[in-house]
């Protein structure tokens, strides 16, 4: 294996035993970075020699034989709608191009504690609407299996880094799936952590009680590392969760033996791709193989996921975006004569088309005379999708799906038409709106050479449950 | 036709915490505009609320004075509009689940304090008998900035405010008039600083009220069409813009014209209210349960502990003062009315123990000396020690009365002890006997004319001589001492 396609616990080895500097490493990603950012476009900042001084210190550490963290010195792509301070933070929109974010994001200050090297701003539909990546203000990425395919989204930017070996890890941000589908059509790991379980003061918010932060990587493993590094209580969000955050790394037990595995029917219906079906298929027999339970279960709610996803999250939304309106940072427009055409014209040239279509969403569902009717309904049956999980989980350690009914497809094809796009992430969104964990690692390819992805979905605060069947499935695929 | 007036009060009070309500930012008034803000009072993108519990704390006190219900089970929501002033372009409020519900007050006939200066201002107002003003609701939420209009082309904002924590205490509509909307302010406010939760003033913006104001005929159920009145600077501009409103619409209402539902703004130079926005314009909020922060469910034990902080209230204050202290009404209820003066008083009647007495001179002479230097009583330079001092060295007999209104001045230009200026000044009374039938020997020898009118039955006369022998002693001498030695001293003539 190249140097450049070796996971980070890999990395570390050889960085511990001097067999490789940090040095090295860093610029190897740039390396491949000069090599394939014209054509993939996984970035929309890169900090190259901020990133090289900071190896050169942590080599320094290294040669006075100091002991160095797990991750320390290990390249990361950060998905552009974290705040690093000092550094722009465009959520690749116009209304923020030239935003310079005065503060750290708290996974940033984990990160920094931790020594990880940032390589850049990783590229993202618009505020993280959407499931392609095309929604970007900056042009969209490309990915690294087909570049006449999308990378998925909306963390396109930070899975085709991971995938393209463009970075080791990226933080990716997951609302109905932005994090796994990505994951899934680039061929590599990512988790959307329990809601709770990762700090969101510093993510620019699209849906408060959706959004997560979570690791895009090459491996299982790396996944685990780096939720042990951004997971944990933050006193500055009040939704994380105030519990002990274990080492994820004791999770990975190639070993799954008796542990109940549901397989929810509605998931297994029609309109998914037969290669995808073939591929879970496939891995639910190894899992069988090496006695895990499966079971069939229910979840019958499952139709009512994306109706209820684009009711609760818009709304949140248009609320959450109202704060970019030219008055104190963003883009404004020049030509304003009073105080309503300023937010008018700022608003209407600043944002893109898919930001504006859920801004009038979730306005109309929050307005007088039919909150009642969309977004309390909405959140009614957020509820009962949330207690399908509930009851399901009383028979199940854990539940394996698809991620997306299909693999990544192709550049434009679905960008006119937004309900077949909102379509694809109906395996996803039901996490988020129960607030569950969920991953998504490599299972197999398409016969067009297109990376499938498979889904583990766990209780509350389950991602060692998630982690370890992901692992033992992780051997047994490779 | 008669008409009935109906009138419903929303207050806003600052609280009164070190920093805001979701930031550590500083809640200090008047310093350097945009000084006292960070990424989160800001609205910045990606930052977070996180509620300041001394700020819930505070409001759930009030919510005990205000005999309110406290809910086991509150939230925050996002009231959504653009204003330049309001960085997230939503404020965060509470809407279906306020915090408290269901409280009232007493009008009861207490005084009506008004600002704490002037001190005349207190002199009270009593009014007949009692009424009982429900309160709908109260509950926490943010203030926003503040626009400064200063150029042509341009306003300028400071964000200083934006982020304090307000208390908004709604009033059922059923204040009847507008001098009992100033009523209930004033009693409002007399609570709210009594328990030390705001400090309730007008001018510094601590206390915001919007009023609505509707009339019906006499009699009639059915509420008439209501209008918001707003931009009311003082209580009392409370009371006039309510009454210039009633009058309006009575007005309106005796010419067969309509009352419209609008926003009216009062202007407080030409003294009337005009319209802002008609309802047709009103706004939308689409009001939604707040996502980042998690619902306030205070535990049983916790509101248990806060409801015991809530100090005794005015009202019961003055009841124990008249029972315990036996002082009258308006004694009671003037001592009663700010809580550092009812403070200071029990510090005294501690040690010295003649409440009528400490009533008299704090209501008679401190009260008077204060006002007149625009002092509060919290700033008074005879502290409460000072005033047992000089009410025990009268009481001993070591100074007159007299002697010691003029020791209370001396206290307020040099600050310093009452007894050490009786020291310093030779003050004490001359309780020598020789000493003082010498003097009032002296006396009857320089006036043989006022010796002879009083020998002649004219009993005034002996008042002129006990008043010279009172100025040889510059006031040091007992007048009824001197009293019964001139006399004694003139039989013997």
């Amino acid at each position: 294996m190249k140097i450049r396609e070796l996971p980070a616990h890999q990395i570390h080895k050889l960085l511990v035993k001097k067999e490789i500097s940090c040095q090295e490493i860093v610029s190897e990603t740039f390396k491949v970075i000069d090599e394939k950012e014209k054509e993939v476009h996984a970035y929309i900042s890169l900090y190259q020699e901020k990133s090289l001084r900071q190896a050169k210190s942590i080599d320094e550490k290294i040669k006075n034989g100091e002991t160095i963290l797990p991750l320390e010195g290990i390249p990361i792509g950060i998905k552009d709608n974290i705040c690093i301070c000092g550094e722009k933070t465009t959520c690749a929109s116009k209304i923020l191009e030239n935003f310079i974010s005065p503060y750290d994001a708290t996974v940033i200050r984990r990160l920094k504690e931790n020594g990880l090297i940032f390589i850049g701003k990783t590229n993202m539909d618009e505020f993280a609407f959407g499931s392609s990546t095309e929604n970007s203000y900056f042009g969209p990425t490309h990915n690294p299996w087909d570049l006449e395919r999308v990378p998925g989204g909306s963390s396109g930017g930070s899975a085709a880094a991971v995938a393209a070996n463009e970075t080791i890890l990226a933080l990716g941000s997951d609302t109905g799936g932005s994090i796994r589908q990505p994951a899934a059509f680039c061929g590599v790991v990512g988790l959307k952590p329990t809601y709770g379980r990762v700090s969101r003061f510093g993510l620019v918010a699209f849906a408060s009680s959706l959004d997560q932060i979570g690791p895009i990587a090459k491996d299982v493993t790396d996944s685990a590392l780096l939720l042990n590094v951004i997971a944990g209580y933050d006193p500055l969000d009040s939704t994380s969760v105030n519990k002990p955050t274990p080492d994820f790394t004791h999770a990975l037990i190639p070993e799954v033996k008796g542990i109940k595995i549901g397989i929810p029917k509605e998931y297994f219906i029609s309109g998914i791709e037969p290669e995808v079906g073939k591929n879970i298929k496939g891995a639910i027999k190894l899992l069988e193989e090496a006695k895990a339970d499966i079971e069939e279960i229910s979840l019958p709610h499952t139709e009512y996921g994306i109706a209820t996803y684009y009711i609760v999250a818009t709304a949140e939304a248009s609320a959450n975006l109202a704060r970019f309106d030219g008055i104190r940072y963003g883009y404004r427009s020049k030509n304003s004569k009073t105080l309503t055409e300023l937010y008018e014209n700022s608003r209407a040239e600043g944002f893109g088309a898919e930001s504006k279509r859920r801004i009038m969403l979730g306005t109309y569902v929050l307005s007088a005379g039919y909150y009642d009717a969309y977004y309390l309904k909405g959140q009614r049956a957020r509820t009962l999708i949330k207690e399908d999980f509930d009851r399901a989980f009383e028979k199940v350690d854990a539940i394996l799906t698809p991620i997306s009914p299909s693999t990544a497809f192709k550049i434009g094809e679905r960008i006119k038409d937004p309900l077949k796009m909102y379509l694809s992430d109906i395996f996803t969104i039901s996490a988020n709106l129960a607030g569950i964990p969920g991953i998504s690692i490599p299972c197999g390819f398409s016969q067009q050479k297109l990376p499938v992805g498979l889904q583990i979905l766990a209780p509350v605060f389950g991602e060692e449950k998630i982690f370890q069947i992901a692992f033992a499935l992780e051997q047994k695929l490779k | 036709m008669k008409y009935e007036t109906v009138i419903g009060l929303e207050v806003h009070v600052q609280l009164l915490t070190d920093s805001k309500l979701f930031c550590n930012c500083s809640t200090k008034f008047g310093e350097e505009p945009n000084s006292q803000v960070c990424p989160i009072c800001l609205g910045m993108p990606g930052v977070l609320p996180v509620i300041n519990e001394k700020a819930v704390r505070l409001a759930v006190k009030s919510a005990f004075a205000l005999n309110c219900k406290v809910s086991k089970f509150a939230r925050f929501a996002r009231k959504n509009y653009f204003y330049p002033d309001l960085p997230k372009n939503y404020q965060i409020s509470q809407f279906e689940e306020p915090l408290a519900t269901d409280g009232y007050i007493n009008l009861h006939p207490h005084l009506s304090p008004g600002a704490s200066l002037p001190l005349r201002e207190y002199i009270p107002r009593i009014k007949e008998g009692g009424r009982k003003i429900r309160i709908k609701r109260a509950h926490l939420e943010e203030d926003a900035g503040k626009l400064l209009h200063e150029g042509e082309t341009y306003s300028l904002i400071d964000f200083n405010r934006c982020g304090i924590p307000l208390l908004e205490i709604v009033s059922q509509p059923e204040i009847e008039n507008p001098q009992e909307a100033e009523d209930y302010l004033n009693l409002l406010k007399l609570i709210l600083k009594y328990l030390e939760v705001s400090d309730c003033n007008m001018e510094e913006g601590s206390l915001r009220c919007d009023a609505n104001l509707s009339v019906r005929p006499e009699g009639k159920k059915e509420m008439g069409i209501k209008t918001e009145v707003k931009n009311m600077n003082s209580f009392k501009s409370v009371r006039k813009a309510l009454t210039y409103e009633r009058d309006r619409q009575i007005e309106l209402l005796e010419k067969g014209e309509r009352v419209s539902q609008e926003t009216r703004l009062w202007d407080e130079k030409s003294q009337i209210t005009l319209s802002m926005r008609s309802k047709e314009e009103s706004q939308d909020y689409r009001y939604f349960p707040e996502p980042d922060l998690i619902p306030l469910t205070p535990k049983e034990e916790w509101i248990r502990k806060i409801e015991k902080e809530v100090t005794e209230l005015p009202e019961a204050r003055k009841k124990r003062f008249i029972e315990s202290y036996h002082l009258s009404d308006y004694d009671a209820a003037v001592l009663t009315s700010q809580k550092p003066l009812a403070d200071y008083f029990e510090e005294v009647v501690k040690q010295f123990r003649k409440p009528k007495l400490v009533s008299n001179w704090i209501l008679t002479e401190l009260l008077g000396r204060l006002n007149s230097q625009h002092l509060t009583i919290s700033q008074s330079p005879l502290t409460p020690t000072y005033l047992t001092e000089l009410l025990q060295l009268i009481e001993d007999g070591k100074i007159s009365g007299k002697i010691g209104k003029g020791i209370l001045l001396k206290v307020f230009q040099t600050e310093k002890s009452p007894a050490s200026i009786v020291k310093e000044e030779g003050l004490t009374q001359i309780s020598s006997q020789t000493e003082l039938l010498r003097l009032v020997q002296e006396a009857i020898r320089e006036n043989p004319k006022t010796v002879s009118d009083y020998k002649k039955g004219k009993e005034r006369a002996l008042g002129f001589l006990v008043g010279m022998v009172m100025r040889k002693t510059k006031g040091r001498a007992n007048p009824v001492n001197v009293n019964k030695l001139l006399q004694e001293e003139l039989k013997k003539i």
